[in-house]
């Protein structure tokens, strides 16, 4: 077992010094240098300001955006750190809402959400991802048919005509890679950002 | 399910199939100490690693002095991962200025990295510091990743020879796995990887305003690095708490495609290294096909389930055609969450770009019965060769008096002393899941980590022993883990499922090794054949499932019926 | 192949009842502990009959349920050790009949051995120590294994053998050995003792039927820690249930955990696998065939290599003629005449061909012997033979030896097409034998080593079964290349010594083949103790068959054929009822499974697929199902699977589809039947 100790510690060593600080550093070095956007994490300036990630879902609540996915991200409870409570699209503590087909807490959400949407939607079936928690609780996209269920109130909020928010959707639905490959979507931060652009 | 959504599956399969001829062929050649391409540039640096280490690269071990070194090493990896974590706070980039890791978290932590699991009881981006992703989470994914496929190596050498004392190096075969496969692979991958959109940078985080005026701080930090080794090494340890879920490590169709791809490409290949190092490719082509079958029949169920959605949803006036979306997203839709939950649970990678704990039922229950089948679909780098090689043996030992010689595989009788250490393996995966599940079912602390009632909480008990023991390392990610209770219980599981399973293991290496091959005949059980696939997968379904079948009809079985009969909980 | 030692019928019921009784005997649990899987079966049984009695005593529970449940339990056990008995029983039998032969008998002790003629002394053949030299003459029993040191004998040796023709046994040579409990019908022989009493051949013969000296044999040993392997799991699982339905509140009771184990644990194969074994040795002594140990059988399954003699194995023993060419200017009636005449007084059986070849095919009439006949013997040193009859000297003999002859008479000239003839007979595998009248040469005779007729269709077979043949012989290679290929066989050694077959035997050994042959000469025992497995005939030396692990009591070389068969046979069976116990789960979880947690979860109803009418009978149907299958597969496991020369593949897909695919289908069908009787009778 000794004869083992002397390889089994230099070559951690140099394996430590291998794989986790020259593959990285180089992988970094290569990557600042040839792909800044992307290594830096597709960042969106408007103007000098950052205003989020093209990656990065954020947070909407007002009529005149488009809404994103529900997010189930937390953050810690200021008034007591080992509490946490709802902070959606916070990108520092990235989750899901991890509950179950069966749980109650689920469909009575699914529920009221529905009876919410069911208002706008009038009377048409809803889409699932306006209803459902995403993944990462960071989700960009939301499906071409849930912005089509919200072209009207935005529009309205934003007095502009719904053929052109409408227009505005369908420039920035994303197709498939390939035709083949993932889900059409819409970038909700980019079609606000358009809105915004179109008329502020 | 749509005709795209199978051609989606059925592209990628495609894509995988294709470079096992070539990446398996120059796997055998790397360990058969053959010249490569990379040689000219990395032939110096093993050489010089060996200088320093003391390592003659030509002295070869047997079984036992084999094992050993692996231990040895693997503690010491574990020792200093250890350190790098609950001493994070001294070292240098760490711009979070995160503290030291909990003593059991820590513990947790390290033997889940050396042991290839990867199971995350933290959340990334708010728990590790950029130096214990790089030099301590990285480098175990490279290393444990190295390690098993070193295994794997000596298992197929014992096969090879014939009346051999020594089953190969140790130190060499792990080196040379980490320079010549793993490395170069993750240098394009992670490449591959920057160029889809993923971030590689120092920093720690960005400060964003966002278009509503709140202020977002968005994680970042060296992903794309981490983010190939993870899926090459089927390590499945994500730099963000969401894994691959996050738009950072997976932000669209071609870096999923890349990432499927990347975890799939070395545990697809290696059957074919093992067929062209034992002299019969048509062996390692069986072992594949019957690896497949099981997996592209999980994916199927998966997809099907996902698909067909919640009908309790659909009660609300909610379009069910786009399926199952909670705990999804929506680049991804129910396809490629699908296909990624089973290949990542066949595979031990572990990886996940969709909540599994919010999956439907049967959909749920694919990745727990791929995690309990032994993770040998194909399962993780080197070590699902070797779990299927002993499932192999099974089959061989079981069926294979039916042609009336006693069994054999390769040419190697598999007689009373295999047979004994290949049931002592195999008794592993119950005794930790099943075991130290009905402890955790009745134990008051234990379920109060649970985050869903009724049968779905017992299923997340289920998953998470099951992924601790079979080293996946993927998760019903509602359990709280992070407890006193998991922390050691799914430490001592992921222990015994790695190294209480190599144990035996190589301890069949070495007999099967010391073993003459005897030549094929007529009248040698054929185990290249349709036939021997359609055995194989029955033994591993039967031996390696049944026993499980109670356990799931608790679970995910009847909270598909109760979903179906509207119950809630 | 007619059986000598009568086999019994499967359920004579004498056999039966004696079975039935060790049955019981074998619950002992010190015995039972070597079958992991019956003991633990045995363990639950008294568990479960625990719970009965104080059930049945406080009024609790459900004693009408644990009572039926503990009684099919014991059940499963006692048809285990039942299978096992019979099993014996049949070797039992067989070992009573041998075990009559055995009587008393007296010896005629030479007072001082070597000394011919010396008085005798009378003693019991069970005093005799080894050393001992006896006298044996007409009408006795031989009264110990020995070697003849002198004399000639007629030996019956039916009591052995079955065979009711007598053997000659004479000192020296290859036939040198006999068997105590055997008769002498003729002569006189003086034996040297070999073998004690209780050590004798028939005394290890009626242990081995008797199974007495029975141990696992490598492959059943592996195969049982496999089922201890599975036993294990499957009492994980089972122990494990229990917390896990406690997660949702659900009670099991340990009667019916203790049924769920029953059922998936391999009871079947587990209850089975020591009769299968014993079933296997059993064929065997039926083909007349004692294997020494069980290994032997086992080995015989896994046989590569069949090292064949030439000589009465391939061919019949005998060169036989087949011809008769006259040379060129010599009629043919004259030549064949004249062949004719120089052989009648040939006993060999060469001459004796010769005579009936003239005879049939040349249609000569046989007339009287003339007076005047002069016979000439054959000699080595002349290697020649014929007659000297009025004037004419007919010589037959090899062809070198008989133009010497010639010579010494006169004539150095062939006639043309002499050599050719020779030629031609060599090349063919055949012998040529030359004729000569005084100095003329009349002709060749041709003595062809004739192949058994159904040989190379067997050959066939065996290489369809991957087993390849080796002719070993000792002509020189021409011959032997001819006779290899007239019989089919994949490879010859000619002119083989005993070392050349040692040699051969550890070179593909050493290639990782296992190797069977025959053999009876002393000089063969080294090749018999090095091949995998050694078949020594019974007539052969007392070294030989000590060197075998396995003497064939018909000394028939054939039989080696049916030996790899008989292995092969044992093995199949084990496999393929292995196959079907593991593959018998899957029914039975659907049974039990949903009978355990429906109350729970009336959902689970589903997984009812067989819609066993209630839970209780669900259970308790598995578990007699269970029972049964065991008492239903014994004839199965004592007859052998059928069994069919084929390729590996070809077996592997008809067992798989019978085995594997029946057996997870028929306990559907099966514990369905169970249930419905269940119900109708009204017992759960």
């Amino acid at each position: 077992m000794f004869v083992h100790l002397r390889p089994a510690f230099v070559l951690l060593i140099l394996m430590t010094v291998l794989t986790g600080i020259c593959y990285p550093l180089a992988v970094t070095g290569v990557a600042q240098a040839v792909m800044p956007a992307q290594a830096n994490g597709s960042l969106i300036l408007r103007g000098d300001q950052i205003v989020g990630s093209e990656l990065i879902g954020q947070n909407f609540t007002s009529d005149r955006y488009f809404r994103a996915r529900l997010s189930a991200t937390v953050a810690p409870d200021p008034k007591d750190d080992t509490k946490t409570i709802d902070a959606p699209y916070n990108a520092a503590n990235s989750s899901g809402s991890n509950f179950g087909p069966l749980s109650k807490k689920l469909i009575d959400r699914i529920k009221a959400d529905a009876e919410q949407l069911a208002k706008e939607s009038g009377g048409k079936r809803l889409p699932a991802d306006a209803v459902t928690a995403s993944a990462s609780g960071l989700d960009p996209h939301i499906s071409p048919a849930y912005a089509a269920l919200q072209v009207a109130r935005v529009a309205g909020a934003r007095g502009l005509p719904i053929e052109r928010v409408a227009q505005l959707v369908a420039e920035h639905t994303e197709g498939r890679f390939l035709g083949v490959f993932g889900e059409l979507r819409v970038n909700v931060l980019k079609l606000n950002l358009a809105l915004d652009r179109s008329k502020p | 399910m749509t005709a795209i959504g199978w051609l989606q599956i059925g592209i990628l399969f495609a894509l995988v199939l294709v470079c096992v001829k070539p990446l398996g062929g120059y796997m055998a050649r790397v360990f058969q100490g053959e010249r490569t391409p990379l040689t000219i540039v990395l032939g110096p640096i093993e050489r010089g690693f060996y200088r320093l280490a003391g390592v003659d690269p030509a002295k070869e071990q047997g079984w036992f002095a084999y094992t050993v070194a692996m231990i040895v090493f693997n503690a010491a990896g574990f020792l200093l991962l250890y350190l790098i974590l609950r001493l994070q706070g001294f070292f240098p980039l760490n711009p979070q200025g995160f503290s030291a890791v909990a003593p059991d978290l820590a513990f947790n932590t390290a033997i889940s990295f050396v042991t290839n699991t990867n199971w995350q009881a933290y959340g990334g981006e708010t728990t590790m510091s950029h130096f214990a992703q790089m030099t301590g989470l990285t480098v175990q994914n490279f290393l444990s990743a190295a390690t098993g496929i070193a295994l794997a190596i000596a298992f197929v050498r014992a096969f090879a020879r014939s009346g051999a004392a020594y089953v190969g190096n140790f130190w060499v075969d792990m080196t040379r796995a980490t320079l010549y496969v793993l490395l170069p692979f993750s240098v394009i991958v992670a490449l591959a990887f920057v160029a889809s959109g993923l971030p590689q940078t120092l920093l720690a985080s960005v400060d964003v305003k966002t278009l509503e005026g709140a202020a977002q701080t968005i994680a970042i930090g060296p992903v794309a690095s981490q983010e190939a080794i993870k899926q090459l090494g089927t390590n499945g340890g994500g730099f963000f708490n969401v894994n691959s879920a996050h738009p950072f490590e997976n932000p669209n169709a071609i870096s999923n495609l890349i990432s499927i791809w990347a975890m799939l490409a070395i545990s697809a290949s290696l059957p074919y290294t093992f067929g062209k190092m034992a002299g019969d490719t048509r062996q390692g082509w069986a072992l594949l096909l019957a690896m497949l079958v099981i997996l592209v029949a999980g994916v199927g169920i998966a997809y099907w389930a996902e698909a067909g959605g919640n009908p309790a949803f659909a009660a609300f006036g909610i379009d069910p055609s786009s399926g199952n979306l909670e705990g999804k997203e929506v680049r991804f839709g129910v396809v490629m969450s699908a296909l990624y939950a089973a290949v990542t649970t066949g595979l031990s990678c572990g990886a996940v770009n969709a909540m599994h704990d919010s999956f439907t039922p049967l959909a749920g229950m694919i990745p727990l019965i791929m995690i309990k089948l032994g993770e040998v679909l194909p399962g993780g780098v080197g070590s699902g060769l070797y779990g299927m090689l002993i499932f192999a043996i099974l089959a061989v030992f079981i069926a294979g008096l039916m042609v009336g010689r006693t069994p054999e595989y390769l040419g190697k009788k598999i007689e009373a002393r295999e047979m004994k250490l290949a049931m002592f393996a195999v008794l592993i995966l119950p005794l930790c899941i099943l075991g130290f599940s009905a402890a955790a079912a009745n134990l008051p602390f234990a379920l109060e980590s649970l985050a869903n009632n009724g049968p779905h909480g017992l299923s997340e008990i289920l998953y998470a022993y099951s992924s601790a023991t079979g080293n996946n390392g993927s998760a019903f990610a509602g359990l709280s883990a992070n407890t006193k209770w998991y922390n050691t219980t799914l430490g001592i599981s992921m222990l015994l499922g790695r190294f209480a399973y190599i144990v035996p293991m190589m301890a069949i290496a070495g007999s099967l090794a010391a073993k003459k091959r005897s030549p094929a005949s007529a009248g040698t059980f054929p185990t290249h054949t349709p036939l021997f696939v359609g055995l194989l997968i029955g033994v591993i379904l039967i031996v390696g499932g049944l026993q499980f079948f109670p356990a799931l009809a608790l679970g995910p079985i009847v909270e598909h019926l109760l979903m179906l009969a509207g119950k809630t909980f | 192949m007619a059986s000598k030692l009568q086999a019994a019928s499967l359920f004579d019921p004498a056999i039966f009842w004696r079975a039935s009784i060790d049955a019981l005997i074998k619950l002992d649990p010190r015995k039972l502990v070597r079958n992991p899987v019956i003991f633990v079966t045995e363990i639950v049984a008294a568990v479960v009959t625990a719970i009965f009695v104080r059930e049945f005593v406080t009024g609790s529970g459900d004693p009408a349920f644990s009572g039926q449940i503990a009684a099919w339990l014991w059940f499963t056990v006692l048809f285990a050790n039942f299978a096992e008995a019979v099993a014996e029983g049949r070797g039992k039998a067989q070992a009573a009949t041998l075990r009559g032969m055995r009587s008393n008998v007296m010896a005629k002790r030479l007072a001082v051995p070597g000394i011919v003629d010396e008085a005798v002394e009378h003693i019991a053949a069970d005093e005799l120590r080894i050393g001992d030299i006896v006298l044996v003459e007409a009408g006795d029993l031989i009264p110990a294994d020995g070697e003849i040191v002198e004399g000639v004998a007629t030996v019956n040796e039916a009591a052995i053998t079955g065979e009711s023709a007598p053997v000659i046994r004479e000192a020296g040579g290859d036939r040198s050995a006999v068997t105590g409990g055997t008769t002498v019908v003729s002569d006189w022989v003086k034996v040297k003792v070999t073998a004690e009493a209780g050590s004798t051949f028939l005394d290890r013969m009626i242990a081995l039927v008797e199974g007495a000296e029975r141990q696992k044999t490598p492959n059943e040993l592996a195969l049982s820690i496999l089922l201890s392997g599975m036993t294990l799991i499957f009492l994980i699982a089972v122990a494990t249930l229990w917390g896990l339905a406690g997660y949702s509140g659900t009670e099991l009771s340990l009667t019916v955990l203790i049924a769920l184990l029953v059922t998936l644990i391999p009871t079947t194969i587990g209850g089975l696998l020591s009769a299968i074994g014993i079933a296997g040795m059993d064929r065997l002594i039926r083909f007349n065939v004692i294997a020494t140990s069980g290994r032997a059988v086992e080995a015989a399954g896994d046989v590569d290599t069949l090292l064949l003699d030439k000589t009465g194995t391939i061919t019949f023993g005998n060169r036989q003629a087949t011809e008769i060419i006259p040379v060129a200017g010599v009629q043919e009636k004259e030549a064949v005449e004249a062949a004719w005449l120089a052989s009648l007084a040939d006993e060999t059986a060469e001459g004796r061909s010769i005579v009936s070849l003239a005879q049939e095919k040349y249609n000569l009439s046989a007339t009287a012997k003339s007076n005047d006949m002069k016979l000439i013997v054959f000699s080595a040193s002349t290697r020649l033979s014929g007659v000297d009859v009025g004037g004419h000297k007919l010589r037959k003999g090899a062809v070198d030896a008989v133009l010497k002859f010639c010579a010494n008479e006169g004539n150095k000239t062939e006639p043309a097409n002499f050599r050719g003839a020779v030629d031609r007979i060599a090349q063919s595998g055949g012998t040529p034998l030359a004729l000569a009248d005084g100095a003329r040469l009349l002709g060749v005779i041709h003595l062809k080593d004739v192949v058994k007729g159904e040989i190379k269709e067997r050959f066939g077979e065996l290489r369809r079964m991957g087993i390849r043949t080796v002719m070993v012989t000792g002509d020189n290679p021409v011959t032997a290349a001819a006779i290899a290929s007239e019989a089919g066989v994949d490879d010859f050694i000619a002119e083989a010594t005993p070392e050349d077959k040692l040699r051969y035997i550890r070179e593909q050994q050493a290639n990782g083949r296992l190797i069977a042959m025959c053999g009876d000469g002393t000089n063969d025992a080294p090749a018999l103790a090095q091949a995998d497995v050694g078949v020594a005939m019974q007539t052969g030396t007392q070294a030989a068959r000590e060197a075998g692990n396995m003497v064939d009591l018909d000394s028939n070389p054939t039989k080696l054929i049916e030996v790899v068969e008989i292995g092969k046979q044992l093995l199949m069976t084990r496999g393929s009822l292995t196959t079907f116990s593991i593959a018998n789960d899957v029914a039975k979880y659907f049974a039990i499974i949903p009978a355990l947690f429906v109350v729970t979860y009336p959902e689970l109803q589903a997984l009812n697929v067989m819609h066993l009418a209630t839970p209780k009978s669900a259970i308790l149907s598995a578990v007699i199902f269970n029972a049964l299958i065991i008492i239903a597969l014994i004839p199965l496991a004592l007859r052998g699977v059928q069994y069919r020369s084929a390729g590996a593949a070809s077996l592997l897909r008809r067992n798989l589809l019978i085995y594997g695919l029946g057996g997870i289908l028929l306990p559907f069908a099966g514990i369905k039947l169970v249930d419905l009787t269940v119900a109708v009778l009204g017992l759960a």
